[in-house]
């Protein structure tokens, strides 16, 4: 079952060798991942997907280093993560990782110039001119015009394009973007993931996206299907062969029903799930 | 806009010559969280305000209390005091034994010696009615202490037998209106030749400035007698050695610097009495209320601002750039309250003014009520920093 793509030879950014993860213990022990193996190359645009519950949002975690796993070894830009506190996983993020959230998680007290200075100060990112930048920034996203706006006067697409903008500033190595196009239209799900993938060329850059949108993936270079924990296939679909059915393994036959506040709980709470008729 | 993305703005941006510099923005974050909620903001204000204000004035109260007690300490000039045995401060006299200037100024190192005779008395009002006075017998002429603050009149005008300066403040409990009204102390005849303003006893009675010998007959006392003797050392003079013959020469007697029979007075009317207990209990009420109504706003912005402190985490800050957020809100409102509670303070006092409670601000008070402020301000972050430490990053994830 599990085809593995071709390895391309290029600079590889992420590496998870034999990733598993435990939630509780005893009777209340969740396994949401059972050994994944994944690594990202720089110049691509990956899709994970896969049925909720599958274990997509736990691998996020881990590989964006706001999780550890419980058994593996996760390396990012070279940096091995094994036996870092959270301190030590919140200076590889800010270093090496981009994020672009499912309900964009901008400030609302700040402009969307703002928002990406903000992160460059997270990132204690030195740059000559902060606000220039943080200017060509949302220039690269198309939002120039759209600077000094809060983010209550952007549309949900500027607003996910601020968000890319902000993932952008820095130049993190691996972006990583949580069902960035689960709150939008179909039109700006299709401008979003169509800049997803120009940001993916850059060849000192990897894009994962979550997602389990069927409409993203003829922006794909990869997808990687997860299902149960285990990474069920990882392919390079042909862009140029015709665009197929949708893959009813993604379908959503499951629904989360709560949203603990720790990230073990909360991650746990997804696998508390309820089988729809 | 489709999937257009043109990155050369940030190569060209990234590529940028001159000196680079890392952006701060956690102070503006700070700001605007602050000033985003109005409604949070006016309630912390309020408590802020609340405290300055009320600690301004008990503290206020404080001062002024230890500056009426001391008034008269403070006015005169000296390197001892000797005093009764067992004095309680300024305001408690009693007569030494008679004699203690000459023992004094024999003492070797002593380079000059005052006497000071201190009594209740009962004065007489113009227009019927009597009220207690405190009689205060010094020598105008060469000693340190004479009445200040003068209005009307002048010191050598007390120099008349029957001449007497009292405080404008007290002309309605004197029951007297003007310069040159008559009264009488102990039946007998006194005239106003001088008038202070602002020279406030504690004890609320008001003080009646005299010449020493006038003040000795009126309380009837023995020619040699006073109730403080007050010296000054010569320049060479061992204080430690003089104060030791002191001692040992005048036994019954205490021999006391003027630091001790300040803080005596002073400890006396404000914690033996329970005075200035109170001020200071209420004080640190004031504090208490301003810790809790400020923890109370900065935890509830805190968990309002929750989702974007966990945003925060999960782009890469680490746990002191959020605590520094935190407590730029906590000091942006300290400073904005502690001004406002000041503006509010200075009126308070203002307008108390001419009254018989007297609140006094000085340098030194300000700069501690801003360091209490901060203080406050930062204790009351501490709740809200708890809050952000558990903050779960993982929680930004498909919300």
């Amino acid at each position: 079952m599990n085809e593995r793509a071709k390895e391309p030879e290029r600079k590889v950014l992420l590496e998870a060798e034999g990733i598993t993860k435990v939630f509780g213990s005893g009777t209340f022990e969740v396994k949401p991942l059972k050994g994944i193996d994944l690594k990202l190359y720089a110049g691509e645009l990956t899709l994970l997907m896969g049925p909720s519950g599958s274990g997509k949002t736990t691998l996020l975690s881990i590989l964006g280093c706001i999780l550890s796993p419980t058994e593996g070894h996760l390396s990012v830009a070279g940096n091995s993560t094994t036996g870092l506190d959270a301190e030590g996983l919140a200076k590889i993020r800010r270093k090496h990782v981009g994020f672009v959230f499912q309900g964009y998680n901008l400030f609302p007290t700040m402009t969307a110039s703002e928002n990406v200075m903000l992160a460059l100060d997270v990132r204690a990112a030195p740059v000559v001119d902060p606000p220039g930048h943080a200017v060509a920034a949302l220039t690269a996203v198309g939002l120039a015009h759209r600077a000094n706006a809060f983010p209550s006067k952007l549309s949900g697409g500027e607003k996910q394009r601020t968000a890319l903008a902000r993932a952008l500033a820095g130049r993190p190595s691996l972006i990583l973007a949580d069902e960035p196009t689960a709150a939008l239209d179909a039109e700006n799900g299709r401008a979003v993931m169509a800049l997803l993938q120009e940001v993916a060329k850059d060849p000192n850059r990897a894009v994962l996206a979550v997602t389990h949108d069927h409409r993203t993936m003829p922006y794909a270079d990869r997808i990687v299907r997860i299902e149960d924990g285990r990474i069920f296939s990882d392919d390079r679909p042909d862009k140029n062969a015709p665009p197929q059915s949708h893959d009813h393994h993604a379908e959503t036959h499951h629904r989360v029903v709560s949203k603990p506040v720790d990230s073990e709980k909360s991650l746990r709470g997804r696998y508390r799930i309820r089988r729809h008729a | 806009m489709q999937g257009q993305i043109d990155t050369s703005a940030l190569t060209a941006a990234e590529g940028a010559k001159g000196k680079p510099k890392i952006v701060r923005m956690a102070g503006k974050l700070a700001y605007r969280n602050l000033f985003h909620d109005r409604l949070s903001l006016i309630v912390t204000l309020t408590g802020i305000v609340f405290s300055v204000v009320l600690v301004a004035v008990q503290c206020g109260l404080y001062i002024g209390s230890e500056r009426m007690i001391a008034a008269m300490l403070d006015q005169s000039k000296g390197d001892f005091w000797v005093v009764p045995l067992g004095t309680k401060s300024f305001d408690d006299p009693s007569f030494l034994i008679g004699h203690e200037k000459h023992v004094v100024l024999s003492t070797p190192g002593v380079a000059s010696a005052e006497e000071l005779v201190v009594g209740f008395a009962g004065w007489k009002k113009p227009k019927g009615g009597t009220t207690a006075v405190l009689l205060i017998g010094s020598d105008h002429k060469l000693g340190s202490l004479k009445p200040w603050n003068i209005v009307q009149g002048s010191i050598p005008d007390l120099a008349v037998p029957d001449a007497v300066a009292v405080d404008d403040t007290y002309f309605a409990d004197l029951g007297v209106e003007k310069l040159g009204d008559l009264a009488e102390i102990n039946n007998t005849r006194v005239k106003i030749k001088a008038v202070t303003h602002g020279i406030r006893s504690f004890t609320t009675l008001p003080y009646v400035f005299l010449s020493l010998p006038r003040a000795r007959m009126l309380l009837d006392a023995a020619g040699s007698q006073s109730s403080y003797a007050l010296m000054q050392l010569a320049p060479d003079a061992d204080a430690a050695a003089v104060r030791a013959e002191l001692t040992k020469r005048l036994v019954d007697r205490e021999i006391l610097t003027q630091a001790e029979f300040r803080n005596r007075s002073v400890d006396y009317w404000l914690f033996q009495t329970g005075a200035g207990s109170a001020l200071i209990a209420g004080a640190a009420l004031g504090m208490i209320v301003g810790v809790v109504i400020v923890a109370q706003t900065l935890y509830s912005s805190t968990k309002d601002h929750l989702n974007e402190f966990a945003t925060l985490r999960a782009l890469g800050a680490s746990g002191g750039y959020i605590h520094k957020v935190i407590l730029f809100q906590a000091i942006m409102s300290a400073f904005l309250g502690y001004g406002i509670g000041m503006v509010l303070s200075l009126l308070v006092i203002w307008a108390t003014k001419g009254t018989t409670l007297v609140i006094v601000m000085t340098p030194g008070l300000a700069v501690l009520l801003f360091a209490l402020t901060l203080g406050m301000c930062i204790i009351a972050a501490i709740s809200a920093i708890f809050k952000v430490t558990r903050i779960d990053p993982a929680g930004v994830f498909s919300r």
